[in-house]
């Protein structure tokens, strides 16, 4: 009998920092994620980790990836404007190709907004954020288990693919509480790190840059960067669906989008209407392929997000005109309930 | 005849792209003297600032990260609290280190990270073509600074050693310069002071050198010698602002 | 008793040793290295005295030095 845990969403992603083998965090407070820091001031020290609370987000991503070129896992969380500010710092991890764990409990803006919950942040996580030609993956949980599961796998694909890796939770899923079952880590294979700088005793010395100033250099460096996004694109895409069969209407949605609108696709199936769900778990890579599949018997789609139209415009290219694409958003200020989002499955039934 | 002079064996042969007078070749070999004077170069990482110093890779025969403008220290910290018994040092400009990075490198000092930070402080941005820098003094002439720096305008230039000085957490602190002979002498003492302090594990080391940019300057290698020695000099006082001797502050 | 070498290729003719040598015994050559410029050259090899300033002032770490 697997133990259980009642427990918040940040601390359970924190848990599963910890059960990852992250020993390293450096990060700032800020609401609504000030639990994961203190979670891990308390116990990285038990695990003979080190916490770092830094003097800002800027140092932190820093931070973080001075630690990573030295080989060890190592992450930092933030929220929102915290996370604009590690848009650079991301951008050299990926360019340098450095594993990274980078979490945003997600709160509402822009500008210094507000603490609520939203989806406000889906461009700024799949869209690069930082400067240049380059993806993070991001892992989207809806759960206070999907809080740790889903970090003990954005570890593992940072250090498979060499790249930063974003977990995008939300104010909402990081303060609730719920049960969660405190699996095992099962570490996958991976190959040993023959890259990391740690003095070059015996062996030719290292280098960890981004800059590639050489007459074709920088191309071929991007278009190796742009292979390995292809091979993410083929390997790790992650989604859940149900009700799919019958369906004549797909909502599709993300984090807490996608629980509330779990309880309004019960409420509409109650009165009849046939609606599927479809939860992206990766929003990079979307999962376009099966959205394009599905749109080959289902015509009509509906994007529920906490945001005024972002993951939309990802649905809308993955079913590439097959299919009509609606949205309803409900911005932040407060979480969407299942009522208001029965109508608007109504609405375009 | 023995050979008395030769490079150090922790810089690479070969030719440094600086510009002709440029402090920056005699910085690297100071630095890199002070690496083999305590054998340290397989157990040695450098984080490159953003600027003239970024190439420092091309130069150090060692492991080396490239950070972000600013960030090396940040860097730096991230790195040693990893690999707490490597060598981990910052090459920075006065960009890099006074200007975007001035959080970094106050905190990193304030928290007293082992690590040896070398701040090439020449009064101008060089890499960029010669803006001015918060290093830059009253009166000097920059392409940002066309009327010379205004102190109402733009304040008065940041002596970095001497207020690294006043924070716990430094254990050294050094200004020096390459001008003469004697001042180049006692350069390499502070160079090595600071090594040693990071290899004896107590606490940060900085050690801030003023440094010719002819080019940027727009004189050659001798007069700009003569501007560090008449003007840098009286502004920037040369000396150590702080040497911890032991471990007095645990 | 002294003697230097300057890597002709690797100098910039800085000039930075000849105000560095304190008998004053370092000259440009008459000839131009593959960059351009005129590299620092020992005037009188009786003279030197192997004190390696001119090697330590160098940028370039241009000159090697005997003694």
């Amino acid at each position: 009998m697997e133990k259980r845990l009642f427990i918040k969403g940040n601390e359970a992603l924190a848990v599963g920092a910890i059960k990852a083998g992250c020993r390293y965090y450096f990060g700032y407070p800020i609401t609504p994620q000030n639990d994961i820091p203190e979670y891990l001031s308390r116990n990285l020290a038990k695990v003979e980790g080190c916490f770092i609370q830094a003097e800002s987000e800027v140092a932190s991503i820093n931070m973080l990836l001075g630690a990573s070129a030295a080989g060890a896992r190592a992450m930092t969380s933030s929220s929102s404007p915290g996370i604009s500010l590690m848009q650079e710092g991301i951008s050299y991890l990926a360019g340098s190709e450095l594993p990274a764990v980078i979490v945003n409990i997600t709160r509402s803006g822009p500008g210094l907004g507000g603490i609520s919950a939203s989806q406000g942040d889906y461009f700024q996580a799949t869209r690069g954020g930082g400067h240049g030609d380059y993806r993070t993956i991001v892992l989207a949980p809806h759960s206070v288990q999907e809080m740790h599961d889903l970090t003990l796998l954005a570890f593992e694909l940072a250090d498979k693919y060499r790249n930063p890796v974003v977990i995008l939770g939300d104010a909402v899923l990081g303060q609730m509480q719920e049960t969660m079952i405190d699996r095992a880590y099962h570490p996958m294979e991976l190959p040993p790190k023959d890259w990391i700088l740690t003095g070059a005793a015996g062996r030719k010395p290292r280098l960890i840059k981004s800059l590639y100033l050489k007459e074709g250099e920088m191309e071929r460096h991007n278009w190796k960067l742009f292979e390995k996004y292809q091979r993410m694109k083929g390997e790790e895409v992650r989604y859940e669906i149900s009700q799919e069969e019958d369906a004549r209407l797909m909502v599709v949605a993300f984090g807490t989008a996608a629980r509330v609108s779990k309880t309004a696709i019960r409420l509409a199936r109650a009165e009849g209407l046939k609606v599927g769900h479809f939860r992206p778990i990766t929003l990079f890579p979307f999962p376009e392929q099966a959205l394009l599949q599905l749109s080959k018997r289902v015509k009509r789609f509906l994007s529920i997000e906490m945001n005024t139209g972002q993951m939309v415009e990802d649905v809308k290219l993955s079913v590439a005109g097959d299919a009509e694409v609606h949205f309803y958003g409900h911005p932040p200020g407060s979480p969407p309930i299942p009522e208001e989002l029965l109508e608007a499955i109504k609405k375009v039934y | 005849m023995k050979q008395v002079f030769k490079r150090p064996q922790s810089l690479k042969d070969v030719p440094f792209h600086f510009c002709p007078g440029c402090n920056h070749g005699t910085i690297h070999r100071l630095v890199a003297e002070a690496i083999d004077h305590f054998n340290l170069c397989e157990r040695t990482i450098g984080v490159a600032g953003v600027g003239c110093s970024v190439f420092i890779y091309e130069y150090f025969d060692i492991d080396v990260a490239e950070a972000p403008h600013g960030r090396a220290p940040a860097v730096a910290t991230g790195l040693k609290r990893v690999l707490r018994d490597r060598i981990i040092f910052t090459y920075q400009g006065d960009g890099d280190l006074a200007s975007i990075g001035m959080s970094e490198i106050v905190h990193t000092a304030n928290r007293g990270e082992n690590i040896t930070v070398i701040f090439v402080n020449n009064t101008v941005y060089g890499m960029t073509g010669g803006q001015m820098a918060p290093t830059t003094l009253l009166g000097q002439q920059t392409t940002t600074s066309p009327y010379g720096r205004d102190l109402l305008q733009d304040g008065y230039p940041i002596r970095m050693a001497e207020m690294l000085a006043t924070l716990e957490g430094t254990s050294f602190s050094a200004r020096v310069a390459l001008n003469s002979p004697a001042n180049l002498m006692k350069a390499k003492k502070a160079v090595r002071r600071a090594f040693e302090i990071q290899t004896n594990d107590l606490g940060f080391s900085f050690v801030e050198f003023l440094s010719s940019c002819p080019t940027n300057w727009g004189m050659n290698a001798i007069r700009a010698n003569e501007r560090v020695e008449k003007e840098l000099i009286p502004y920037f006082p040369l000396g150590t602002f702080k040497e911890r001797k032991g471990s007095d502050y645990l | 008793m002294g003697k230097i070498i300057v890597n002709r290729e690797r100098c910039k003719a800085c000039a930075l040793c000849t105000i560095a040598c304190p008998k004053k015994l370092i000259l440009f050559s008459q000839e131009a290295n593959s960059q351009g410029f005129y590299p620092a050259e020992l005037s009188l090899e009786e003279e030197c005295t192997g004190c390696a300033l001119c090697a330590e002032a160098c940028p370039d770490v241009a000159i090697e030095v005997w003694r």
